[in-house]
């Protein structure tokens, strides 16, 4: 079960792996995520489904490789398997009646946006993107996106690639230039969805943003990925993990992303000493 | 005159020294001895009435076990629990049998009752250790039920359906099955191996597990009936945490108690070099008076906090806990914070909780549920410093499952609504039992439904097939 079919790095720390996961295939959406854990004593740990196929009954996911769960994902190879996958979890990214949007994508985050614009494209919406990547090597999906964005900017940290800037200067820009989008979708970093948020709300654009806090079950029985959203509380697992930008408390969901800071750095260590002397 | 033991008191258990027992997660009691089990049996009177048996929700021949037990026959004792367990070794640990059997044991109008869950315990321990035979598989009646959460309703179920030739696959959501006896109650309580190990026997008569399936998710219940299951169990349990919506709940350090459980507990954040983070605290409170609160709290203690305060809003006498745990947690050094309610969780610069306002509460005349109402003191409001705060005031059923099937019923608490005692929801041949139906209660009320499901399940399927 959950057997690795095919594995290649997008740049030096960001992996693609499809999965064997009929199941999971049958059902996903973009939007949606799973849970799983590499190995026996592994975490549990979500991940946005980046792709699925239903009728080869497989699903896709983009991962970086940052802390020590994903250390140990990308230990394992193609003919290796996942020791736990469940899902499709969460609610479906709500598309229809979508004519025109912008989809921001930060990082590792086009991984899970590039999914969300294919599916506006096949509905036929018109799609802009933006994508932003601290520096070249790190830029993924390029191709993929400018095959289906009408308009595409992409921006770098360092402008090594691309623009220089932000994706809030490009999509301001955008928006400057008369395109009136029905909505902006932003999915990346938290920083990122946070001044995304602040400069549509500026202009009044309806924005969704793709949640990843952190979690345990993902079927709502924690509570540990609650979040407030419009003053009250949510679980990202079950009422999201797609929220409106807008309604999003995001200093508090930064500073609870921060919780286990301290840990993950210890963990991830450790992970990688003990993946080194395996290796040799 | 039999050879009977007429002492008042009940045959004491061996328990680990507090001051040793909160430095480590193994069983804090350690179970009697042979001699100390034939001992104890000796002080039932076998009555012929068997008040005993009709508080046992899941009718278990008490006093004919125990009569096996005290002619040391051990192995014939297990087979009247198993006749009616799937769980003797889990009922035996974790019933709160002093409100149930126990209480109506005629040994209580002088002295102690008969020690009826300890026995339960030694039985099953004992036949775990000295008999490795599994329970036969019956051979197929060719009818597929499907059963959804491997909790204590749903193992029940399931094995029951076994033994009467049922072809049964139980779907889990988490990576491993038990339900709450793995994710919630702690190592020390109910160890796992215990808990594995009567999974093993419930799979040994035939049942199926998938884990890694969330029916409403994965796969809806439409869909398992087009599989060709011919009957639903749903023992999904009660999961979802209440918070209180109060001011702080979002700060770092804040947990429901099930996330703090389940991350120790499934998740073995207690094992040195586990790949679980939890906080690492030194002063913890949790709020709630129940079992799940005593747990959390025991278990904050044993991850190294220095203080740790249960605060519940009601008094000593209305503390919802077992005495047992009441009593284990106060020799751990857990402090009970009585009459009191937090108003606010206080955090500091940082977004990390830094202690707890409460005020003081008193008691007025009793509410909708019986228990004296606690209002709050005027003027009495002070603060707790801690670093961590677990909110265990209860779960209710999570929705997930509901939401996905249509038809499927539910009460303003969440809870699915059920036609009758055999636990048949609002749709024709899915029934549901356990926390699911009731709301969070116990693994042997889990268990009862679960049975009484089963039976229902196989007259339904008897009928519908022509058979009776």
């Amino acid at each position: 079960m959950f057997k690795i079919l095919q594995k290649r790095m997008l740049n030096p720390t960001v992996a693609q792996i499809t999965i064997a996961a009929p199941l999971i295939a049958r059902k996903a959406e973009a939007g949606q995520f799973i849970i799983l854990r590499a190995m026996e004593n592994s975490e549990r740990m979500p991940l946005t489904i980046a792709g699925y196929d239903r009728e080869a009954g497989t699903i896709m996911l983009i991962f970086q490789i940052v802390g020590a769960g994903t250390t140990e994902l990308s230990s394992l190879n193609e003919g290796d398997s996942l020791q736990d996958c469940v899902g499709p979890l969460g609610q479906a990214t709500h598309l229809d009646g979508l004519h025109k949007v912008c989809v921001v994508g930060g990082g590792v985050g086009c991984a899970i946006a590039l999914p969300v614009a294919k599916k506006l494209h096949d509905l036929g919406a018109e799609v802009h993107g933006v994508i932003g990547f601290r520096s070249k090597d790190l830029v993924i999906l390029e191709e993929e996106f400018s095959g289906i964005c009408q308009e595409l900017r992409l921006m770098t940290d360092d402008g090594t690639h691309g623009e220089k800037g932000l994706v809030t200067t490009a999509l301001e820009e955008l928006i400057n230039s008369g395109n009136h989008y029905d909505a902006v979708i932003a999915i990346g970093p938290l920083v990122m969805m946070k001044f995304v948020s602040l400069l549509t709300k500026k202009y009044g654009v309806k924005t969704i943003v793709s949640m990843n806090p952190i979690m345990v079950d993902g079927t709502g029985m924690c509570g540990g990925c609650r979040l407030t959203v419009g003053g009250e509380t949510k679980f990202a697992c079950v009422d999201g993990p797609d929220f409106d930008g807008h309604l999003v408390d995001f200093d508090e969901a930064i500073s609870r992303s921060r919780m286990y800071d301290e840990f993950e750095f210890r963990a991830r260590d450790e992970a990688c000493r003990l993946l080194r002397t395996e290796g040799q | 005159m039999p050879d009977r033991n007429m002492s008042p008191l009940q045959t004491p258990m061996p328990a680990q020294d507090p001051v040793v027992r909160v430095t480590n997660f193994q069983e804090v009691t350690l179970g009697y001895t042979r001699e100390m089990a034939i001992d104890e049996a000796k002080r039932c009177l076998n009555c012929k009435h068997k008040p005993c048996v009709a508080q046992c929700p899941v009718m278990i021949d008490i006093p004919a076990f125990i009569q096996r037990v005290a002619q040391d026959d051990m192995e014939g004792a297990y087979e009247v629990l198993s006749a009616s367990t799937a769980l003797p070794a889990v009922c035996g640990r974790v019933c709160p049998q002093e409100v149930q059997c126990e209480k109506a044991c005629v040994r209580k109008l002088k002295g102690e009752s008969v020690g009826i869950g300890r026995l339960e315990r030694f039985v099953a321990d004992w036949h775990r250790e000295h008999n490795q035979t599994k329970p036969a598989k019956v051979e197929t009646n060719g009818h597929r039920v499907a059963v959804i959460g491997a909790g204590p309703a749903g193992l029940t179920c399931a094995g029951d359906l076994a033994k009467l030739g049922y072809e049964v696959t139980v779907f889990e959501a988490l990576h491993m099955p038990g339900g709450v006896m793995v994710y919630g109650i702690p190592e020390f309580r109910l160890p796992k191996t215990i808990v594995a190990h009567e999974i093993e026997n419930v799979k040994a008569m035939g049942v199926k597990i998938e884990t890694n399936v969330v029916i409403g998710k994965t796969l809806t219940i439409d869909e398992l009936f087009e599989q060709g299951y011919a009957s639903v169990f749903i023992g999904s349990g009660a999961g979802l945490p209440n918070f209180m919506h109060i001011p702080g709940e979002s700060l770092k350090g804040v947990y429901s108690a099930n996330e703090y459980l389940t991350r120790i507990n499934l998740m073995k954040a207690y094992e040195h070099n586990s790949r679980t983070p939890i906080q690492k605290s030194n002063a913890v409170a949790v709020v709630g008076g129940g079992n799940v609160a005593m747990d959390a709290a025991r278990c904050a203690r044993r991850m190294g906090a220095k203080t740790v305060y249960i605060v519940y809003r009601r008094g000593r006498d209305e503390l919802p806990a077992r005495l047992e745990e009441i009593e284990h947690a106060a020799e751990e050094g857990i402090q009970l914070k009585l009459l009191t309610n937090p108003v606010e969780v206080l955090g500091d610069e940082r977004g990390w909780v830094r202690g707890l306002k409460c005020i003081e509460m008193e008691l007025k005349e009793p509410d909708t549920s019986g228990r004296r109402r606690p209002v709050p003191k005027p003027d009495s409001e002070f603060e707790l410093t801690i670093d961590t705060l677990i909110m265990a005031i209860g779960t209710s059923p999570n929705p997930l499952l509901s939401r996905a099937t249509d038809g499927l019923e539910t009460n303003r608490f969440g809870c699915l609504v059920t036609r009758n005692e055999d636990g048949l929801t609002s749709c024709n041949h899915v029934y549901a039992g356990g926390d699911v139906v009731i709301g969070a209660a116990t693994v042997i009320l889990a268990m009862g439904a679960g049975k009484r499901a089963a039976a229902a399940i196989h007259k339904d399927i008897s009928q519908q097939s022509g058979a009776v």
